[in-house]
């Protein structure tokens, strides 16, 4: 199974890609700019600031996706000794670390109509916060380590550390008493959200979802073009 | 109508540099990744220049290399 995630086969595919993603993510991007900013609807409570949710929430989503996703390969790569798995995930780290950084400046933003205050040392935001060090920390990783097996090594248990993190940041609004709202939207039961809201934030998710496609598909591009110029060095 | 998008009932400044710090954030990041990308790229056909014909030759016999010098301005 493992023999179709070899950097040859992947290659075919990632360069041409690009273009297409970019193309896509522009025509979703403008409908779902459209809905977020003119054809939704205002809350009743929020007013107006609620459409910070069209790129806060999304942003979190990605952010908390991607880093589980890293996770997962990092320790299967590490397990099975599959070195693309951590050139996928060295790939998919950047777009991480800017969505976290999206969503914790775009949630401050809201914060100050909604509570009065830029920042508060609330569980949910700190728990943010604390996986956007984590991204920062998995990313310095694979700059300092000079040795391809120190840096799978170093990485892993970073990520394994970071991911102890992700569930925290879930229940977060659950298990403690937290200026950030509860979540509205849940796959196992019903959602506290119209329909109105509701679209614009899955089309805006859809969007946020393929610019991480995007990076990811450039930034393998560039890592595996690093390797080839690496052995045409030995050449 | 385009007062009312642009005010917001004064929430207008919070919402708009909401975002526009996320656009800015896409757009810086897609910029860096693409210098990133025709950086190494422009090195691997001067690295590929520099070879003799024995090692080009070796070097073209590996279906990326050959992808990687006819997919230049791929994005």
């Amino acid at each position: 199974m493992f023999k179709y995630f070899e950097p040859n086969k992947i290659f075919s595919i990632t360069s041409k890609a690009p273009k297409y993603v970019l193309l896509l993510f522009i025509i979703i991007l403008s409908i779902g700019l459209t809905e977020a900013l003119v054809l939704s609807p205002e809350d009743y409570k929020q007013s107006h600031s609620v459409r910070i949710m069209y790129v806060h929430v999304p942003a979190a989503w990605i952010c908390l996706g991607i880093f589980s996703v890293v996770t997962f390969l990092s320790l299967i790569g590490y397990v099975f000794k599959i070195r693309n798995f951590f050139l996928i995930s060295k790939s998919l780290a950047p777009s991480g670390l800017v969505f976290n950084i999206i969503a914790l400046v775009t949630g401050s933003i809201w914060g100050k109509p909604t509570w009065g205050t830029w920042w508060a040392w609330d569980a949910r935001i700190t728990s943010m916060l604390l996986l956007a060090l984590f991204y920062i920390l998995y990313l310095i990783a694979w700059r300092i380590c000079n040795n391809d097996e120190k840096a799978f090594k170093l990485t892993t248990i970073i990520t394994i550390l970071g991911i102890i993190n992700v569930p925290i940041i879930k229940y977060s609004v659950d298990w403690w008493n937290t200026l950030h709202q509860p979540a509205s939207i849940n796959i196992l039961s019903k959602s506290s959200i119209h329909t109105s809201m509701l679209y614009p934030l899955l089309i805006m998710t859809a969007a946020f979802a393929l610019f991480s496609l995007l990076i990811f598909l450039m930034k393998y591009n560039t890592e595996l073009i690093k390797i080839k110029n690496k052995g045409l060095d030995r050449l | 109508m385009i007062n009312e998008i642009i005010l917001m009932d004064g929430y207008g400044l919070y919402v708009w540099s909401a975002f526009a710090f996320t656009l800015i954030s896409f757009t810086t990041l897609y910029i860096v990744t693409k210098i990133q990308y025709i950086k190494e790229n422009k090195k691997f056909i001067a690295k590929f220049g520099t070879l003799n014909s024995e090692s080009a030759v070796i070097a073209k016999s590996q279906s990326i290399n050959k992808q990687i010098l006819s997919n230049n301005s791929i994005i």
